[in-house]
């Protein structure tokens, strides 16, 4: 039986939400369509100013920036002290703080994040998952300023009780809690990546007689690698472009080291620095945030770009 | 009859556009005085300076509720920029106003109208655990922080002193606190080691010296006094032995050379505005209370007259 | 046949088994316990503090006077003012990318720079917004010029988020709306829209939440350090509960600590209330369809 909706004399059908609307002005419809799409374009082409805007922004005021300061001993100089009589511009100092950070957070957000993963994934009953995976977002959630607050009150006691004679302003204070930021990224993307592989693989294995830990770590993550190698390089790139916990924990002295118990300056807190004191526009010293915020965006791009790559190039295509 | 959807459309949108007008209801306090004042006043500068202004701010917008006071710490150099920039009304300073400052804000047409405030003792701090420099010579200070200095360890300074690690702690050359020091204990100013924790924000550097056994610092004595129950202050001896800063030392002077004047500026364009002269007179109507209150050595009365009638008379 | 090369090892792979498994269960338990000790942390130094003359009263030099009033407005002020502005923005654009846009490489482009967009740190919003809303448009140190930066922030995950919801709606509805002769726009309007909207409603309170808690991009819009006094306008100086935290924090004093401390828990309790907004909207609306 026909059950669809038949149009009254005055052309007026109900739509799902109960209203009437005017079925005819076929013309003033067409033009009213082409004005909304095109609203609706502008608001697509936003995102792209966005980008266009950042890259102008830095590219522009760091070339003033570049006119005053040879390129070569900015990439190459260990010694980075512009407010200082002084000058120097060597962003290695600076560089060597933001890696530090992003390579200890990782020591401890990687290896918690991929096992908290495959344990999800492969172990855990869907209770337990509706447990532990709310939990996950709740850490993911909080915000980073709040973690600064954890670091300086309570990790850095507790480093300088280990280590005595751990500066009250210290790269491990910051590295750890970034680290624990990060788990929950590292642990949902891939989870996700070890989720989209299919059970057919893991039955065979199992068919083979391979146990759960073999299936898990000789199987699925191989299979589900390029997202998981994918979400390492996001985690690194969000752990460098980390600023609040680090401005309050890790200090404010640019320098080359390797030591995580001494006080070191990454480039996001460097920029914070900046900013507080407001170095007025137009001088030298202002345009180094914009030189040192190009180095950021630059490496933080490129390694967007890399994860992207990573997850098409080596994605094993399932049916 | 409201469809799930479209309940779910007036929540958000309510949501969205309710939220700033829940604040508004903030408006309802300035119009309670019909002749009150209102507007804002800009004060930045010195971080020094800043615990000063900030209770002036305090207190000043308790009593009239309707004027909004913000006080920055851009560091005495980068708040004159901004005043003689015209982005101020009030400019801090832990020194005096440099002539090529006057020369870029004459630029501009502003003429800066200079007010005395409050005495400062720039204290050097060390850790409380620390118990051998427990005084220093100016000497032995410049010795540590001029330029291109290779001191690092306690034992270089003195060789009785313990072979421990010096962490140094000091302001940015933004600050006025810099300048002064430099020019006092290296004998030229922005003439500084740069190798140390830099740092606008004073409580940065009470953090790092109250945390580091080996450390030494240098900010204004009105942050030593709020933490002296962790901190040590260094007596400086300038050839007449030790003196330790405080009230009668800072007053008379006896501790030298780090005993200073500290100053607000402002401008003729400033007072134009009635909330900045209220404010300005509140300011020095009651240095006397909140500047010992604070931490700082206060003028003599007769002074702060003085200065009021300075600002009467632009 | 092989037997004797074949050797099934069965209890060592067991072995080897349960101790991954209890590696696996340690690294949760870490999570979890670092979860625990920083609530605790928090809570422990900051309950003491919790009383309504927090949220009455401004920021003071004493502790014992100090409120986060101008914080929680101005963060409410910036909330109310990103959310007017992202929210439109973000939904256009959302619906461009699935109804409109034809899926040539311009498209892709569009695209893969969205998801690039999202990937940027904060502070590089930060440097953005301090060049072209506080210098270049001259809004200044103001409520408008943060709100403005952090919608640009958050800009890509509520198109993100709003493309999932839109494409979750089934084909069948379009086709449906469609035959009976309705135009593009209607079918959205009518059809789409409002089926997609819880989705996309989580995914704006989820964006906003993120959003309340940033803090480095608004201290390089400005961040002030003594505002005693909510915003009356969008072009007021400002201050919001993160950037009080961080004054708070950066501190010397235990007191000033303490106080942060409170000052987070009612940022938390703001987040939270928001989360269980998203998810009871994701719950109750999932159903629908």
């Amino acid at each position: 039986m026909d059950q669809s909706p038949k149009p009254a004399e005055s052309g007026l059908i109900p739509d799902s939400s109960g209203q009437e609307f005017d079925f005819g002005h076929r013309a003033g419809r067409r033009w009213g369509e082409r004005v909304i799409a095109g609203m609706l374009f502008l608001c697509g082409l936003v995102s792209i100013l966005t980008t266009v805007g950042i890259v102008a922004v830095l590219v522009t005021e760091s070339i003033g920036f570049f006119r005053e300061v040879p390129i070569l001993e900015f990439l190459t100089g260990t010694r980075w002290s512009p407010l200082f009589a002084d000058q120097h511009f060597g962003i290695l100092p600076l560089l060597n703080g933001t890696l530090l950070i992003a390579f200890g957070a990782m020591l401890i957000a990687l290896p918690v994040g991929l096992t908290s993963a495959i344990y999800l994934s492969e172990y855990a009953s869907l209770n337990v998952r509706g447990v532990i995976k709310p939990l996950l977002e709740i850490l993911a959630g909080i915000p980073t300023v709040v973690y600064g607050y954890f670091a300086l009150t309570f990790v850095t006691p507790i480093i300088r009780t280990v280590f005595p004679g751990t500066g009250i302003f210290n790269a491990a204070s910051g590295a750890i809690v970034v680290g624990i930021m990060i788990i929950p990224m590292v642990a949902s993307l891939s989870e996700d990546a070890l989720n989209a592989v299919p059970q057919a693989l893991r039955e065979a294995a199992y068919g083979l007689g391979a146990t759960k830990f073999e299936v898990s770590t000789k199987v699925v993550v191989p299979a589900a690698l390029s997202g998981v190698v994918a979400s390492f390089i996001l985690a690194i790139s969000r752990a460098i472009g980390e600023t609040m916990a680090v401005t309050l924990a890790a200090g404010a002295t640019p320098k080359m080291t390797l030591s995580f118990l001494e006080s070191i300056q990454t480039m996001t807190a460097y920029i914070v620095q900046i900013s507080l004191g407001e170095t007025p526009h137009g001088t030298l010293e202002y345009s180094t945030i914009f030189a040192v915020g190009l180095v950021l965006f630059l490496i933080t791009l490129g390694m967007n770009f890399l994860s992207q790559k990573v997850t098409r190039r080596f994605r094993e295509v399932y049916e | 009859m409201m469809t799930d959807s479209k309940l779910v459309r007036v929540a958000g949108a309510a949501l969205v556009l309710l939220l700033p007008l829940a604040a508004c209801g903030e408006g309802g306090d300035a119009a309670e005085d019909s002749y009150a004042l209102s507007g804002m006043v800009t004060i930045d500068g010195s971080s020094t300076v800043f615990p000063i202004s900030e209770a002036m701010a305090e207190e000043f917008q308790i009593a009239n509720s309707g004027v909004r006071v913000t006080v920055g710490i851009s560091g005495t150099g980068g708040g004159f920029k901004k005043f003689c920039g015209g982005e101020t009304d009030i400019s801090d300073a832990s020194r005096p106003i440099k002539e090529s400052e006057i020369e870029l804000c004459r630029e501009n047409g502003i003429e800066p109208i200079k007010l005395p405030v409050a005495w400062d003792g720039l204290t050097v701090v060390r850790n409380p655990a620390n118990d051998w420099a427990t005084c220093m010579t100016v000497d032995e200070l410049r010795r540590v922080w001029q330029p291109g200095s290779s001191i690092t360890r306690w034992n270089q300074v003195r060789p009785e002193w313990p072979d421990e690690e010096i962490k140094l702690y000091g302001p940015d050359t933004d600050s006025g606190t810099f300048d002064y020091f430099t020019e006092a204990i290296v004998g030229e100013e922005d003439a500084s080691r740069d190798d140390y924790t830099a740092s606008a924000d004073d409580n940065v550097l009470v953090v790092g010296v109250e945390g580091d056994r080996g450390s030494l610092g240098y900010f204004g004595f009105a942050y030593y006094e709020e933490s002296s129950d962790v901190l040590g202050a260094v007596a400086v001896d300038n050839g007449d032995g030790c003196v330790l800063p405080g009230r009668e030392t800072i007053e008379n002077g006896s501790y030298a050379p780090l005993s200073r004047p500290m100053f607000i500026y402002t401008k003729a364009q400033a007072l134009a505005k009635p909330q900045v002269r209220a404010f300005l007179k509140f300011y020095l109507d009651n240095a006397t209370i909140f500047v010992p209150e604070v931490g700082y050595v206060p003028l003599a009365s007769q002074q702060y007259a003085e200065h009021l009638g300075t600002l009467n008379a632009n | 046949m092989s037997s004797e090369r074949f050797k099934p090892n069965n209890r060592r792979r067991r072995r080897a088994g349960t101790i991954f498994k209890t590696v696996c269960l340690v690294s949760i338990a870490f999570s979890i316990l670092s979860l625990a000790l920083l609530l605790f942390d928090v809570v422990r130094d900051g309950a003491g503090w919790l009383s309504i003359d927090l949220l009455t009263h401004y920021p003071s030099r004493f502790p014992e006077r100090a409120g986060i009033k101008s914080a929680i407005l101005g963060t409410l002020w910036m909330m109310g003012l990103t959310a007017a502005v992202s929210f439109p923005i973000g939904v256009g654009a959302a619906i461009y990318l699935e109804e409109y846009a034809p899926k040539n490489w311009l498209t892709r482009i569009l695209q893969t720079n969205i998801a690039n967009l999202a990937g940027v740190p904060s502070i590089v919003y930060g440097i953005l917004g301090l060049a072209i809303f506080v210098r270049y448009f001259a809004l200044g140190r103001s409520v408008i010029a943060g709100a403005l930066t952090l919608a640009l922030l958050i800009l890509p995950v509520i198109i993100i988020a709003s493309q999932e919801a839109i494409k979750a709606v089934p084909g069948s509805l379009r086709q449906a709306s469609y035959g009976v002769g309705a135009t593009k726009w209607q079918t959205i309007r009518h059809h789409i829209f409002p089926v997609a909207l819880p989705g996309i409603l989580t995914g704006t309170i989820l964006s906003l939440s993120r959003a309340i808690g940033e803090t480095a991009p608004l201290i390089m819009i400005g961040a002030l350090t003594f505002i005693a006094f909510p915003p009356k306008s969008p072009m007021d100086p400002f201050t919001v509960l993160p950037i009080q935290i961080f004054n708070w924090t950066a501190k010397p004093q235990k007191e000033f600590h303490e106080l942060a401390a409170a000052a987070i828990i009612v940022l938390l309790v703001l987040l939270l209330v928001m989360n269980a907004a998203a998810i009871f909207l994701r719950n109750r609306y999932q159903k629908r369809i």
